[in-house]
């Protein structure tokens, strides 16, 4: 009990929390949409089109989040677009980028600095990542993303639900889907470097996944991930400290403990 | 002008690009009419649906819709596969047909709370409201989806297909709906469809597109028809 009360003096620590809850509050909430739409792989694809971006940032000393944020977002409506316009050679070419985009970074980095633990901390996140103007930069943009969510809330049903009647009463379904793609591309940025690249994308499709199985109303399953997502987050923060695991990877089994649980207790 | 005109085609050739699949097409629908379009696969009924909509425009030619789109026309469309699992209950997914009335309100208001009761009602669903979509049957989700349809407009239903996948007692309730709704309502209906004994059945007018040319009037005119004779008379 006094490890965990001991935890809470370091201010590392408190900046993790903040920024992690906020974070996995609007994974959840964005992949419930995301996953109900077929589209957890673009989510994925981010994720390591936003460590490519990260590298090359890093390589030739530019910010790291003014530099990957547009390119990511671009990145993200790129992604939209194949997935909407060919079904058949979506998921591949989702495939390809997120492999280009993972390779142009490890090169770009050897090239440089070399394989350091920096890398592997991009990788697979770090809880020492977290600056003071991240935090600031972090909180702000978690604030717009979950005012958005909130204010197009109905409309983002609607949309996820059934694009060609959205269409057919005036709905600017592409507009929504492009909002949908832009948030997310701003969530996997922000969490990326706690979380790591190769595990963001779970927080953004275990929760939804958890809470399907659970509920059967759309607000309920929406309000059940965003909940799910934070507790399995502290959870895995705290239980990180105490076996000393990376904080990523101990988020990720929480959140495969909770899907297991809900599995088991679900009807379906 | 006909002030009951709810949608008028005129010399209107439909298709994308430069390959135009139905064309010159003329025909109108008023308040209070029920027509069935038929015809073979890819013959362009679903072109037809999507110039009706305002999602297509027309190659050449127009389609006037002398009311406002939004708010008169509902529509029905085909069932995708990503509603089959997805977890909404019937009053949420009835409302979402309010979706583009409203301002950035995040609260439906209660008047719309109570015009989806209404249509639940009429429907027959209003049992089922907070049941989840996913767990009806064919039948009971397409007569959800219609109460969302009339959620969204009240002048002009557009059904894609509405009875393809149901087992035969569903389908003539839902022709049962359509036919209340239309008369007792006054609702027009434009329904694409492959049930031919039905369309002839149930519908005043047929407007059959097939790939040499259109023939668009009542039923009866349709059956001494040479694309009638052809494609009614088989029955």
């Amino acid at each position: 009990m006094s490890l965990l009360l001991e935890m809470f003096t370091y201010p590392f620590i408190l900046r993790a929390f903040a920024v992690g809850i906020l974070v996995s509050l609007c994974a959840a909430l964005l992949g419930v949409p995301l996953v109900l739409k077929r589209y957890s792989m673009i989510g994925d694809g981010l994720s390591h089109v936003s460590f490519g971006a990260l590298a090359v940032a890093i390589a030739c000393g530019f910010a790291p989040l003014a530099f990957s944020v547009p390119v990511v977002v671009a990145s993200a409506f790129l992604l939209l677009r194949i997935a909407e316009k060919s079904r058949i050679g979506a998921d591949a070419a989702i495939a390809v980028l997120s492999a280009s985009a993972l390779a142009i970074g490890i090169v770009v980095t050897s090239l440089t600095t070399g394989m350091t633990t920096d890398v592997d901390s991009y990788m697979f996140g770090s809880i020492l990542a977290m600056s003071r103007g991240d935090v600031v930069l972090s909180v702000t943009l978690a604030a717009a993303v979950l005012a958005l969510f909130l204010l197009f809330y109905h409309r983002l049903f609607a949309v996820t639900f059934d694009e060609g009647f959205s269409r057919a009463t005036g709905v600017k379904v592409d507009a929504y889907n492009s909002l949908l793609a832009l948030l997310t591309a701003l969530t996997v940025v922000l969490g990326m470097r706690m979380m790591g690249a190769m595990l963001i994308s779970s927080l953004i499709i275990f929760p939804a996944l958890s809470a399907m199985r659970i509920f059967k109303s759309f607000r309920a399953v929406v309000l059940c991930a965003g909940a799910l997502s934070v507790a399995c987050f502290c959870a895995g923060l705290v239980a990180s400290y105490l076996i000393s695991t990376p904080v990523g990877a101990s988020v990720v089994i929480c959140n495969l403990l909770v899907f297991l649980l809900c599995c088991l207790t679900g009807r379906r | 002008m006909d002030k009951d005109i709810l949608l008028a085609c005129r010399d209107a050739s439909l298709g994308y690009e430069h390959r135009a699949l139905v064309e010159h097409l003329s025909f109108t629908v008023r308040a209070g009419d029920y027509l069935c379009v038929v015809g073979e696969n890819g013959s362009g009924k679903s072109t037809l649906l999507k110039s009706l909509l305002g999602l297509l425009a027309p190659l050449s030619g127009t389609i006037d819709c002398p009311v406002q789109r939004a708010g008169a026309i509902g529509y029905l469309p085909q069932q995708t596969s990503a509603q089959r699992d997805f977890p909404a209950t019937v009053s949420e997914v009835v409302l979402s047909g309010f979706a583009n009335k409203r301002g950035l309100r995040f609260f439906y208001s209660a008047a719309e709370k109570s015009a989806a009761l209404m249509n639940m009602g009429k429907l027959g669903v209003l049992e089922l409201q907070s049941r989840c979509y996913r767990e009806l049957s064919g039948g009971q989700q397409q007569r959800v989806l219609l109460a969302r349809a009339l959620c969204a407009a009240d002048r002009l239903l557009i059904l894609d297909e509405p009875v393809t996948g149901l087992d035969p007692a569903a389908a003539q309730d839902l022709y049962k709906t359509l036919r209340y709704l239309n008369e007792k309502e006054g609702m027009a209906v434009v329904m694409v469809t492959h049930d031919m004994p039905n369309a002839l059945r149930e519908a005043r007018a047929i407007l059959h597109i097939g790939r040499d040319g259109w023939f668009f009037g009542t039923v009866a005119e349709y059956l001494a028809s040479p694309a009638g004779k052809r494609f009614g008379g088989a029955q």
